[in-house]
């Protein structure tokens, strides 16, 4: 704001003294809620803290679904921590018994979904945060730069959600997840297919493939590809299109003049959002529609297209009605609700599973140096009783993979996300073919 | 079947085209009269989705009904940026233009996240929803009500423009703003009103896509990059222009998306807006 150039515009200093103070306002309130996220830096350091890094997309595109997994990270961290009392039979993060009172602190970091901002996060709660271990970050991509920065440092990074099949591939000596991967979630699909054929006497060999394009889409249709080839299926159409896009009618026309017997769909939010409305719009409902999770799991997914998102069915870790089977999901979500105001999904139960197994392994540790944590966590091995996901346990094999991670197959049935697969542990029958836009 | 299916895209890429002009007029027309380009614009657009989404959760107003409000409430929102920002750079380094309105852009999603939450919002039930069929042609309700009203609002913007008083002073304080000084027209005035009016017309485009597309702070991005490329296509400043490059960047996204693939609709985009800056850089109807 120049002189010469106010003056030239005839202001009074009053008045624009008056604006100054207001845009400085403005911009305070701008950069405060732009950045509330790591006021946590530089406040007194007890010495009693073990202090995680957590890196979520808590602002951009995908900052609903990163608000959520904070809660979950944070609710662990409250049991572990003791504040809340750990429900009954609670095995992984229900306290930590060995560190002599030490409490876990979670210093978040945000990555707007953005690799770049991601690994630059790393390094900052890890060069001036000081965390012992990192967890994060949701977007696969994004998971892949932080945890480069983890190894670079040595820092153990524990992954509880991104789903690339490729982030254990890569040898490195500090990365572990807990959660399956996509080459698990997608060999499920197909024996799941192979299944429905059995019991329905349909024809269900003709897939569709539906993809975002950015690394995780990518990833997702190679698997595709390489599974339908192995298993005698047939690709009828396979698109990849562009994430954030503003429309999808070519991507639309495309698989209706394809008809596959079945699309494989891989979306976020937005996109899984727009690509129902165009389905309805331009009537094309398929009879089987197979989201790979993300988008179409997330709570605002139904929230936001209410009854156009019915009978869709996803692969999941999780899903609510297994609190029938198994009375300490039901215990835990109901902290998570009185906590965010929102029941678990399978994003935000992973995180929670996430910051309580790495809880667990620092307990187990007895120390907070990452040598003595990345040991604990190579040791781990949480039985399928103490989880509040429907694994088998949790136990890392040499690339630090979980190997006891499996998947359940969900439709949205009523507004709620039920199990219909497999069939042992199903809560309700799946409705197929899925009923035209114009019947429901 | 396969003509049927030629004839849908085709009108599909028209009816996306049609909406692209329409958030491309508003940027257009505020570059074409002060030279500023407005980074904010997409912005401007999700503050009419806002603005059309509270009018109906608070108030229970359609979309489509509140529209007026959502223009008059976006062109005071432009008002007030001019008052309060722009006049402040107009003379400043295009450096300072630049990060000036790219700051607003900044401002305003952080502050709809603060204020609004990141969630991604829909309007569930307007009274323009359902289909409508054509023939082979199936198409939304929405989209042909947001395609005719952007045609409805560049018409009138160019009636506006070209047929009354105050629209030809502001047309030549765009060509040559001294002369028009010397000519009584107050420039200050005219700068507000241009701003004004492109943040209507973005408010107007938000209102209308707000009735098919989720709502959320940061959906200006998404349709920002292709308004640029509208822009640049039919000529900086030219509202015809724009109107012009809208359907046909519809078209190519909608029908070499269709035709060719998907996941190349963005780079055929993109593609256009290189071949225009070597080929003819001042686009369709800009001025030299």
């Amino acid at each position: 704001m120049r002189f010469t150039v106010a003056k030239a515009m005839g202001r009074g200093a009053t008045r624009r003294q008056t604006i100054k103070r207001m845009m400085g306002a403005a911009a305070l309130l701008a950069t405060t809620a732009l950045s509330g996220l790591t006021l946590g830096a530089g406040s007194a350091r007890a010495e009693d803290e073990i202090r995680i890094g957590v890196i979520y997309p808590l602002t951009g595109a995908a900052a609903s679904t990163g608000v959520e997994l904070k809660a979950a990270a944070e609710l662990a961290a409250s049991i572990a921590n003791g504040e809340i009392a750990a429900p009954q039979g609670l095995v992984a993060g229900a306290g930590m018994p060995r560190m002599k009172g030490a409490k876990i602190k979670l210093i978040f970091g945000d990555h707007q979904g953005n690799p770049q901002v991601g690994a630059t996060e790393a390094e900052r709660l890890i060069t001036s945060e000081k965390v012992v271990a990192l967890t994060g970050a949701y977007f696969s991509n994004v998971t892949a730069t932080a945890s480069q920065v983890a190894e670079r440092y040595g820092v153990p990074f524990l992954n509880g959600e991104s789903s690339s099949a490729t982030l254990t591939q890569r040898n490195f000596k500090w990365f572990f997840r807990t959660t399956p991967h996509d080459d698990l979630f997608v060999t499920n699909f197909f024996t799941f297919l192979g299944d429905m054929e059995k019991k329905t006497g349909k024809d269900l060999r003709s897939i569709g493939l539906f993809n975002e394009n950015t690394l995780w889409g990518n990833e997702t249709t190679k698997l595709q590809i390489k599974l339908s080839d192995e298993r005698k299926f047939k690709i009828a159409e396979k698109i990849l299109y562009p994430a954030k896009t503003t429309q999808m009618t070519s991507e639309v026309q495309r698989l209706k003049a394809a008809n596959p017997a079945v699309i494989m769909q891989s979306s976020y939010l937005g996109d899984a959002i727009l690509s129902m409305k165009t389905y309805k719009e331009l009537g094309f409902s398929p009879s089987m529609l197979l989201a790979n999770d993300a988008g179409f799991n997330d709570s605002e997914f139904l929230k936001t297209l209410g009854k156009d998102g019915e009978y869709i069915i996803s692969r999941e870790v999780w899903a609510l009605d297994q609190a029938e089977r198994n009375p300490l999901i039901k215990s835990v979500n109901e902290l998570m609700f009185a906590k965010s105001g929102v029941n678990f999904n399978g994003n935000s139960a992973r995180a929670f599973t996430a910051v309580a197994v790495l809880a667990d392994a620092i307990d187990r540790a007895g120390a907070t140096t990452p040598d003595a944590i990345r040991k604990a966590l190579q040791e781990t091995d949480i039985p399928a009783s103490g989880l509040i996901l429907p694994w088998k346990g949790v136990k890392f094999d040499a690339t630090g993979q979980n190997e006891l991670g499996q998947g359940i197959i969900v439709q949205v049935q009523d507004g709620k996300y039920v199990t219909v697969w497999p069939f042992d542990v199903a809560t309700k029958d799946i409705v197929y073919p899925m009923p035209a836009w114009d019947k429901r | 079947m396969t003509a049927d299916i030629l004839l849908q895209v085709l009108v599909s890429g028209l009816l996306i085209g049609l909406i692209y002009a329409l958030v491309a007029v508003g940027l257009t027309l505020i570059f074409g009269v002060m030279d500023i380009v407005n980074f904010a614009h997409g912005e401007f657009l999700m503050l009419g989705m806002y603005a059309s989404f509270w009018a109906f959760a608070l108030f229970a107003i359609d979309p489509v009904v509140a529209l007026p409000f959502t223009a008059l409430l976006l062109f005071a929102v432009g008002v007030v940026v001019y008052q309060t920002v722009i006049r402040r750079i107009l003379k400043a380094p295009m450096l300072s233009q630049i990060f000036a309105t790219f700051g607003l852009m900044i401002l305003l999603r952080g502050l709809a996240q603060f204020f609004w939450k990141p969630d991604h919002r829909l309007i569930p039930h307007t009274l323009v929803g359902g289909n409508v069929v054509l023939g082979p042609v199936q198409l939304g309700l929405p989209q042909v009500v947001a395609a005719l009203g952007a045609v409805g609002v560049t018409g009138a913007l160019w009636l506006f423009l070209h047929r009354t008083r105050l629209g030809t002073a502001l047309e030549a304080t765009a060509i040559d703003r001294e002369a028009a000084t010397l000519m009584g027209i107050d420039g200050q005035k005219m700068f507000a009103l241009a701003w004004g009016i492109g943040a209507a017309c973005a408010g107007v485009a938000g209102g209308l896509i707000a009735t098919f597309f989720p709502i959320f702070p940061e959906v200006g991005s998404n349709f920002i990059l292709i308004a640029f490329v509208v822009v640049v296509l039919g000529g900086f400043g030219s509202v015809t222009g724009a109107f012009l490059a809208g359907i046909i960047v519809g078209l190519i996204e909608v029908m070499g998306g269709f035709l060719i693939g998907p996941e190349y609709k963005t780079a055929l985009v993109l593609s256009l807006l290189l071949i225009v800056l070597l080929v003819r850089p001042k686009g369709l109807l800009g001025k030299a």
